[in-house]
C-alpha cells in the first residue's frame, strides 16, 4: 500500500509539471492553432533562469526563501518574454500563411533555442540547487512523498484555479476566449487581437518557467535538452486531454503522470514511454478529438 | 459625419471596391442595396478596418480612418454587426454582451445600457446564461445587435439583419433598429438584398454594382425608379 501511495504521488508530481506546460500548448493552440514546438525550450529557459539566479544569490549569502521567490520571480519575467519574442519573431508575420509554414517555424525555434543554450552552457548536466525547503512536519510521511512533491503539487493547483479564475471571469479572459472562437468578430468589437495572442504567449510561458524551476529543484540537475523531453510529454497530455481545452490539457497531464509512475513502478522503468504513448493512441483511436475536446463540426 | 471619397480595395487580386463615394450624416438611415457579390459587405469591412483600402479616404467626424487599426475604429464609435452574425458560440449571452462594451471604462453606464438592451430584447434577459450557440437565429441577430450596441456606437454598420430569418422576426428587429435611430439619434449604414425592405426603413440609399455605386438618391425616388423596380423590387 506504501509503495502504491509513493507511486501515486510521484504520478501526481510529474502530472503537475506537465499540466503547467501543456497548458501553454493548449492555450496557444486555442487561440491561433499552432502546435508551439518553441513551448518546451521556454520551460528549459525558464529552469536556467533560476540556476543562474540562485546560484548568484547563494553566493551573495541571501536565504532559502528569498532564493526561491527571486529565482522563481526572474524565471517568469524572462521566460514570459522569450515566449513573447518568439511570437512576435516566428508566428506573426505567418499569421495568414497555410497551417504548414508556421509549424516549421515552431520547430526551427526549437532547435534553435536548444542549441543556443548548449552553446552558452555546455551540453553537461548541471546540478540544480534544491530551493523547496524540507518541512520538518512532512518528515514521518518522507518516505511517501517528499517536500518538494508536496509544493510542486500545491504550487500547481493554486496556479490552476488562478488561471480558471482569469479566463472565466476577467475581461481579458473573456476577450481570449471571444478571439479563439472568432477573430474577425473580435476585432469588429474592438479587441486588439494581436495584443490579446501576445498576452496568451506570455501566460503560457510564465506557468512553463514556474513548471522548470519547480521540477529541477526537484530533480537536481538540468540541461539543454530537458525542454525537449518534457514539451513532447506534456504535448502529448494536451492531445490526450483535448488540445485546446484547459481541463482537457490538466486530466491529460495527471492521466500521463500516474500511467508513468505506475508502469514504471509495477512493470519496468524501460516501458515508461512505452505505456505513455500507447495511452495516447488508444484514446485517439476511441475518442479523435480527445478526452474534453470538442468535436469539430463544420457549419455548413 | 463618415465620407468615403473615391476607395478601392483589393481581396487578393481581386478589385472589389472602385471608386466608392458615400457620405452620411448624422442621424440617417442609410442603405446599400445590390446583388450578391457587388461589394456590399466588402464596403463595410473597409470602413471597419478589416479590409483596408488601396486608395481614397474615409473620414469619420473629420478624422481619416482608413490607415487606423480596427480596434481603433470601433473606440472611435463605429460599431459593425456583420452578416451571419457571428455569435461567440461557447460564450453565454451575458458574456456575448460583455465583449461589446470590451472598450469602455464606465462600468455604471454599462450596466444601464445592459438594462435597456434587456428591455428592447426580452428574450435575451431570460437566456442571458445560456451558451450563444444554443439560440434561435433570430435571437442570434437580436444578440448580435444588442452586442454592437453595447459599444455605444454613434456609427452602426448592419450588414444584412434579415437574412434568413423568419418574416415576423424580420419586422421586429427592422423596427427596433428605427427605434435605435429615433431615440439615440445612432446613425444606421444598413447593407441589405432585401431592397423593399430596406428602402422602407432608409432615409437615403445606395444601389451596388459590380464594385461601383450606380445609382444614389432619397429612399422613396429609389423606390419609385424603374432600373431600382426592375433589378431589384421585382415589379
Amino acid at each position: 500500500m506504501e509503495y502504491f501511495l509513493e507511486l501515486f504521488f510521484s504520478g501526481l508530481t510529474r502530472g503537475s509539471i506537465y499540466a503547467l506546460i501543456a497548458l501553454g500548448y493548449t492555450m496557444v493552440y486555442g487561440i491561433i492553432g499552432l502546435i508551439n514546438f518553441a513551448h518546451g525550450e521556454i520551460y528549459m529557459i525558464g529552469a536556467f533562469t533560476a540556476l543562474i539566479v540562485a546560484s548568484v544569490l547563494t553566493v551573495l549569502g541571501f536565504n532559502q526563501l528569498a532564493i526561491l521567490l527571486c529565482a522563481g520571480f526572474a524565471a517568469v519575467v524572462y521566460s514570459s518574454a522569450y515566449g513573447y519574442t518568439v511570437e512576435k519573431i516566428a508566428y506573426k508575420p505567418l499569421r495568414n500563411a497555410p497551417r504548414l509554414s508556421p509549424l516549421i517555424s515552431a520547430i526551427g525555434m526549437s532547435i534553435f533555442l536548444q542549441n543556443y543554450v548548449l552553446l552558452a552552457q555546455t551540453s553537461d548536466f548541471m546540478p540544480f540547487p534544491a530551493l523547496i525547503p524540507e518541512f520538518e512536519f512532512m518528515e514521518p510521511y518522507a518516505h511517501i512523498v517528499g517536500s518538494s512533491e508536496l509544493v510542486i503539487f500545491l504550487v500547481t493547483t493554486l496556479v490552476m484555479v488562478l488561471l480558471t479564475l482569469l479566463i472565466k471571469f476577467s475581461s481579458i479572459g473573456k476577450a481570449m476566449r471571444a478571439t479563439a472562437q472568432d477573430k474577425k468578430m473580435a476585432m469588429l468589437l474592438g479587441i486588439d487581437v494581436n495584443k490579446i495572442i501576445s498576452i496568451t504567449f506570455v501566460i503560457g510561458s510564465a506557468l512553463a518557467a514556474i513548471g522548470g524551476l519547480l521540477i529541477a529543484s526537484h530533480i537536481g540537475q538540468i540541461n539543454f535538452y530537458i525542454g525537449f523531453i518534457a514539451g513532447i510529454k506534456a504535448f502529448t497530455a494536451a492531445v490526450l486531454g483535448g488540445i485546446g481545452s484547459i481541463p482537457g490539457a490538466v486530466l491529460g497531464s495527471f492521466i500521463l503522470g500516474w500511467t508513468e509512475s505506475f508502469a514504471t513502478g509495477y512493470i519496468s522503468s524501460d516501458y515508461e514511454d512505452v505505456f505513455a504513448f500507447s495511452i495516447l493512441v488508444l484514446i485517439l483511436i476511441f475518442k479523435p478529438a480527445g478526452l474534453l475536446g470538442r468535436d469539430k463540426t463544420k457549419k455548413v | 459625419m463618415l465620407s468615403m471619397k473615391n476607395v478601392q480595395a483589393y481581396y487578393g487580386n481581386i478589385h472589389a471596391l472602385r471608386d466608392i463615394n458615400v457620405e452620411i450624416e448624422r442621424g440617417e438611415i442609410i442603405t446599400l442595396i445590390g446583388a450578391n457579390g457587388a461589394g456590399k459587405t466588402t464596403t463595410l469591412m473597409a470602413i471597419s478596418g478589416i479590409v483596408p483600402p488601396r486608395g481614397g479616404s474615409i473620414n469619420f467626424l473629420g478624422q481619416p480612418i482608413h490607415a487606423l487599426r480596427p480596434d481603433r475604429i470601433v473606440s472611435l464609435g463605429i460599431s459593425q454587426v456583420p452578416e451571419g452574425r457571428h455569435i461567440f458560440p461557447h460564450l453565454s449571452v451575458a458574456e456575448n454582451l460583455d465583449m461589446g462594451a470590451f472598450l469602455r471604462k464606465d462600468k455604471g453606464q454599462v450596466k444601464e445600457d445592459l438594462e435597456y438592451i434587456f428591455d428592447l430584447f426580452p428574450i435575451l434577459a431570460e437566456r442571458r446564461a445560456q451558451d450563444g450557440g444554443t439560440l434561435s437565429g433570430g435571437e442570434q441577430q437580436m444578440l448580435a445587435i444588442s452586442r454592437a450596441l453595447m459599444a455605444r456606437p454613434t456609427l452602426l454598420l448592419l450588414d444584412e439583419p434579415s437574412l434568413g430569418l423568419a418574416p415576423l422576426v424580420i419586422k421586429h428587429i427592422f423596427k427596433i433598429i428605427k427605434k435605435i435611430n429615433q431615440e439615440h439619434n445612432t446613425t444606421v449604414f444598413l447593407v441589405e438584398q432585401n431592397a423593399n425592405l430596406a428602402l422602407h426603413t432608409a432615409d437615403r440609399g445606395y444601389v451596388m454594382e459590380n464594385g461601383r455605386i450606380t445609382l444614389e438618391g432619397v429612399a422613396d425616388e429609389l423606390l419609385a425608379d424603374d432600373r431600382v423596380k426592375q433589378a431589384y423590387l421585382g415589379l
